[in-house]
């Protein structure tokens, strides 16, 4: 690029250079936090290997998995929970941004994110993008965790899986995100846990196959079934032994559009509910 | 959206360079701004001007209006009614280009109090797309010129209430805005780092040109050179230099007759 221009790109609109150093500053914060705040990576760890150590253990006798896609043989408990616990820390990561966008509103560091001169769909996906890469670190530190445990996946199902980890981490985060532009105080991360995360948990595949819940409930199969966090599930399960489950790809895919884009348009001043709304202030 | 290339409607014709620097132009126009949150009216009929180079004060009591008014000129939801022009880039047309020429101070504090004062100026510029290297140099700069150098690397959450803002103001400065916009910069603080503050905004507007828009409902901040707008319940009483709005009577009892003379003929709204 001539140096005129680069004069020309910085007096009016930004120059793709620009576009990644703001992209670089939200990650790097995103990091600087995720690092400040130790007891949220020590408790986004915890949280799955309860699950892993003690419930899966538990289960291991009163559960009988059989075979079923993408496994080739019968499966300890364990191997069958792990994809459902890799997308609850994605899921509580997810939330957990949505918590920190309320809590940054409230702090006005929201705020100063909004009044970037760059477009504001930008400063929402860079932010999307950051906390994504803050999941999917979590969740390889789990799979680590897991495999000394003795929870193995095939050694290139660790390198397959990361697509999967990134589509479902920006699917969730945008949840978050358009979740949080309708939160309007912090103490409802409480209402969240509640009416979000606990119903979409255990409304999934994620402790137990479908095929289980369709015989003993066929309402909660079709409620699982309409999940979309059932499809992050499978679509990880699928990724960690190196295949495609397509309709799970296509559902998440479409989803992080939908989220997205209800994301941008909530945050947006002119349709935005923070508009409708007010924004908190007096 | 904001788009900042312009894209949406017809491109803009672009201002010459002469033009972007020349002083007749306003820093800040409002231009009749209206804006209610469902039937609660905030701002009726706002007609504003900060001229360059010049320190205005936006005076008005709680719930006059004035944190309505901040949102609307940083944009965090769009005008109802009317227009806000900023360096003569419209506010709802071309975002990019008025926020970037726009420092702002919130009346809440917005530093990230988990990270360094360093890295608070850092991730702002970054926002803005200033490189690490530029980031780096100007954040030394502004910090030394609010006196917190020595403070860098200190956490924000260590600073005392007066030297938050300090480095708040610091970062509005970062992107070299020539407009500064600060919605109650010396609430809660001491009367000492009060003064302090008020002394470096007002050499920005002597030594470097920066137009300042400062709301406040504390009539001792005003200087009789200053311009003044009156807010009250969310319409413009008076607006002019100090001294006229003024008119020989001290600047608490001239308020207090404003506010009270819109109140008694029902230009108030509740």
């Amino acid at each position: 690029m001539s140096a005129t221009a680069v004069a020309a790109a910085t007096r009016r609109g930004f120059s793709a250079m620009q576009y990644l150093i703001c992209l670089r500053g939200i990650m790097w914060r995103e990091m600087l936090r995720f690092v400040h705040q130790r007891e949220r990576f020590v408790s986004a760890l915890v949280r799955p290997l309860v699950w892993l150590f003690i419930f899966a253990a538990g289960f291991r006798q009163i559960l009988g998995v059989s075979i079923i896609p993408p496994y080739e043989t019968y499966v300890l408990y364990e191997v069958y929970v792990t994809p459902g616990l890799i997308a609850m820390i994605q899921l509580f990561n997810g939330m957990q941004s949505s918590l920190s966008m309320v809590y940054d509103r409230e702090m006005g560091n929201m705020r100063m994110l909004l009044v970037s001169p760059l477009p504001r769909w930008y400063l929402l996906i860079s932010k999307l993008v950051a906390s994504t890469t803050v999941s999917v670190l979590q969740v390889y530190a789990f799979l680590l965790v897991a495999y000394l445990w003795g929870v193995e996946a095939p050694p290139w199902g660790y390198v397959t899986v990361l697509p999967a980890l990134v589509l479902s981490g920006l699917m969730l985060g945008a949840l978050g995100m358009l979740l949080s532009s309708m939160i309007r105080q912090l103490e409802n991360f409480a209402g969240v846990m509640n009416f979000v995360i606990f119903p979409m948990f255990f409304a999934s595949s994620a402790l137990y196959p479908l095929w289980l819940v369709q015989q003993s409930s066929p309402v909660v199969y079709a409620i699982c079934r309409l999940n979309p966090f059932t499809y992050a599930i499978e679509l990880t399960r699928f990724a960690l032994y190196g295949t495609v489950n397509w309709l799970a790809l296509a559902v998440v895919a479409v989803m992080t559009v939908l989220f997205v884009a209800g994301a941008v348009l909530a945050y947006d001043p002119a349709r935005g509910l923070i508009a409708r709304r007010g924004g908190g202030a007096p | 959206m904001n788009d900042i290339s312009g894209k949406n409607g017809p491109e803009l014709p672009r201002e010459a360079p002469q033009a972007a620097t020349s002083l007749a132009m306003p820093a800040l126009a409002m231009d009749r701004v209206s804006h209610a949150y469902g039937c609660r009216k905030a701002l009726v009929d706002v007609t504003l001007t900060v001229p360059q180079a010049h320190f205005t004060a936006l005076l008005g009591l709680n719930g006059a209006g004035k944190t309505t008014l901040f949102s609307l000129i940083t944009r965090l939801y769009d005008t109802q009614q009317g227009t806000i022009t900023v360096l003569g880039h419209r506010v709802d047309r071309s975002p990019g280009e008025a926020l970037r020429q726009l420092g702002v101070v919130f009346q809440a504090r917005t530093l990230d109090l988990d990270l360094s004062v360093m890295d608070n100026l850092l991730y702002h510029a970054a926002l803005h797309g200033i490189g690490r290297r530029t980031a780096r140099q100007r954040a030394h700069e502004v910090l030394e010129e609010v006196e917190l150098a020595g403070r860098a690397r200190d956490t924000a959450r260590d600073l005392s209430g007066g030297q938050m803002r300090r480095v708040e103001i610091a970062r509005a400065l970062l992107h070299q805005p020539r407009l500064l916009v600060l919605d109650e910069p010396t609430v809660g603080l001491d009367v000492a780092s009060k003064s302090a503050i008020v002394a470096h905004v007002r050499g920005l507007v002597r030594e470097r040109g920066v137009a300042v828009l400062w709301a406040t409902h504390l009539m001792d901040e005003v200087e009789p050179s200053d311009d003044v707008v009156v807010l009250h319940k969310g319409r413009v009483l008076a607006a002019g230099a100090a001294a006229n709005v003024v008119q020989g009577a001290d600047m608490r009892t001239a308020f207090t007759m404003l506010t009270a003379g819109a109140d008694s003929t029902g230009a108030g709204m509740e």
